[in-house]
């Protein structure tokens, strides 16, 4: 979002974008049943994933093989309903493919692949690709490319030793075409992550890397746009943009809950929420929650 | 030519081909110079050379990525099965000091389940070239072929002329029908000694250097179970997932009883020395194989003559 846009423009463009959100959000919502996903994963990175498909990256439809595109890489992977739902508000995927989800004979599933137009690779085994995404974003140094490689991370994903290992490579490769997304929910599967194995001061530890960090409100479309505006800077260094999110955001009865990280609703449930995302009363929920892992 | 030097001019003349290495650069010493931004080290981090690997490869680059076997392939074995081989990209790997290679480093270095490992991974080709020689003639092939390949890299002279390589091809190095010994890698060399001992003993064997080991010649080892009363694998690889075991597999598929011997190692790892050190301690010399294949033969006549 060009911080050049009159402020009518602005808010035009975010009340807009807050409307695709909400849709994400209906989507995620209704894979939350008949098998379930991964909801509060999914919902804390919606925004994140609206404001790049709108407005950050080149990227289109009718460009899913042209080698000038922008890359968007889904690290954490569980997060993957809120992909799905912006690629089916966005145009890459029809609406009804998400009717779709855990069906056999469908690649809607839980975990990204692919098969699904707009999704770049798989993931779901956590720490891979932000050096999948180094490779990508390396190419394009190669050629002479001025795209860019975005690589979307869970903060719980950051105890993998993988991640500090990509992230000491892309330091000294240069790679400032790279810009690694922090979906700092301060979940991991079954905890806070301060709880388990503390991340934190984690600002320090990118910037001693040798990262650029760029802090926001990673709900706030405005304040996502000037972390990634910051972030566009070609400073020779790999780009770093920490977004500060809620788990299970946008429904109350969800939101900040360590169970509820994998839910697989009733439909019943699900109208209730429904109601609630829409700024309704508060769902009751009963539904057992299933953790996976 | 050397490994490298054939890699080098194969770099040159397709500007997709990418050499990196979790600095390992014994064998890709002078790629640097030539081949400039399209040689990277990583540092030690063959985890990230692989996903980096998968990267470059879904941008259209043909990487060849090397480290040393046992970390290439046990470090990185997630990131190889699951962004390399669940995308079936065109990733090279080149493992350095497999097998008796490793020598004196001890059991941490030695990569004696790599192709056990390697096999597990759906389309993963795996090469086994006896010298630098066949290494090199089958570089080509290895880099036009459209999925990921595992190759055991060694840079032992060369003693026979080896056929062109072919995938899926064994190489007949002496044919025969008293006993065959099937092998791999540079202990073909001490495969060609056994060979000559028994020859010399009035035996006729069949010696194949199999050195594609995915695909395998199922022909050749089905000929070989018929043909020959006993089928002998040599290899520097656990007993377990390795040749013994493919044979195996081959010869129960395919409905043919064999007696087949594996020398290798059984479920555990070798003692640490200088190669020739090595190859005597463990008895894997020429002499010793010959003197292993001789008893097998003995002890089969015997049981023979005690059935009939």
């Amino acid at each position: 979002m060009s911080l050049a846009l009159t402020e009518q423009t602005h808010g035009r463009l975010e009340k807009s974008l807050a409307s695709t959100a909400l849709a994400v959000r209906e989507h995620v919502l209704c894979m939350a049943t008949g098998g379930g996903c991964f909801i509060g994963a999914s919902l804390s990175c919606v925004e994140i994933l609206v404001y790049l498909y709108r407005c950050e990256l080149s990227v289109s439809p009718d460009r899913l093989t042209d080698p000038d595109r922008d890359y968007l890489f889904l690290s954490k992977g569980h997060d993957v309903p809120a992909l799905y739902g912006t690629l089916a508000e966005l145009g890459f995927i029809e609406r009804s493919l998400l009717r779709r989800h855990l069906f056999i004979d469908s690649n809607v599933y839980w975990h990204p692949n692919r098969s699904v137009p707009g999704i770049e690779f798989h993931s779901g085994s956590l720490g891979h690709l932000l050096s999948v995404a180094m490779g990508v974003a390396l190419d394009i140094k190669l050629r002479g490319g001025k795209n860019r490689v975005f690589v979307i991370v869970g903060d719980g994903e950051l105890n993998e030793g993988s991640m500090w290992e990509g992230l000491l490579v892309a330091s000294a490769l240069l790679l400032d075409n790279l810009v690694v997304v922090v979906d700092r929910n301060g979940f991991q599967a079954n905890m806070k992550t301060e709880d388990l194995v503390p991340l934190e001061p984690l600002r320090e530890k990118f910037e001693s890397f040798g990262l650029r960090v760029h802090h926001a409100d990673g709900h706030d479309f405005a304040d996502l746009g000037r972390a990634f505006d910051r972030a566009r800077a070609g400073s020779g260094r790999p780009e770093v943009v920490m977004a500060r999110t809620v788990r299970g955001k946008g429904l109350p009865s969800i939101e900040s809950r360590a169970d509820r990280w994998f839910c697989n609703f009733t439909r019943a449930e699900i109208e209730m929420l429904l109601e609630e995302l829409h700024a309704g009363t508060r769902a009751t929920i009963t539904s057992q929650v299933l953790v996976v892992r | 030519m050397t490994y490298q030097d054939t890699l080098i001019s194969l770099g040159l003349q397709d500007e997709n081909l990418v050499v990196l290495t979790a600095e390992n650069r014994a064998a890709v010493r002078s790629v640097p110079e030539a081949l400039g931004e399209r040689f990277i080290d990583v540092g030690i981090c063959e985890q990230t050379m692989i996903g980096m690997a998968a990267g470059l490869a879904l941008r259209g680059r043909r990487p060849v990525a090397h480290a040393l076997a046992a970390f290439l392939t046990m470090r990185a074995f997630e990131f190889i099965r699951t962004d390399v081989g669940i995308a079936r990209l065109p990733v090279k790997l080149v493992g350095g000091v497999p097998g008796f290679l490793s020598e004196a480093n001890g059991p941490t270095h030695q990569a004696i389940e790599d192709i056990a490992l390697m096999r597990t991974i759906p389309n993963m080709q795996i090469v086994c070239p006896a010298d630098e020689e066949e290494l090199a003639h089958a570089l080509p092939s290895i880099l036009a072929a459209p999925g990921p390949c595992y190759v055991r890299h060694t840079a032992a002279k060369a003693i026979i002329e080896h056929t062109p390589f072919e995938f899926g091809v064994a190489e007949t190095v002496s044919d025969g029908d008293d006993v065959a010994i099937l092998t791999y890698g540079p202990l073909l060399a001490e495969a060609v000694r056994a060979l000559d001992i028994l020859q010399s003993k009035g035996i006729s064997v069949r010696l194949l250097n199999m050195r594609s080991l995915r695909p395998v010649d199922e022909a050749a080892i089905a000929a070989a179970a018929t043909a020959a009363e006993v089928v002998v694998t040599l290899e520097d690889h656990f007993v377990t997932g390795g040749l013994y075991t493919i044979v195996a597999e081959t010869l129960v598929q395919r409905g043919i009883r064999a007696q087949v011997v594996p020398i290798g190692l059984d479920a555990r790892w070798f003692r640490p020395g200088l190669l020739a050190d090595v190859l005597r301690h463990e008895g894997f010399t020429g002499e010793r194989i010959a003197d292993r294949v001789l008893d097998v033969l003995e002890r089969r006549k015997i049981a023979l003559k005690t059935s009939s």
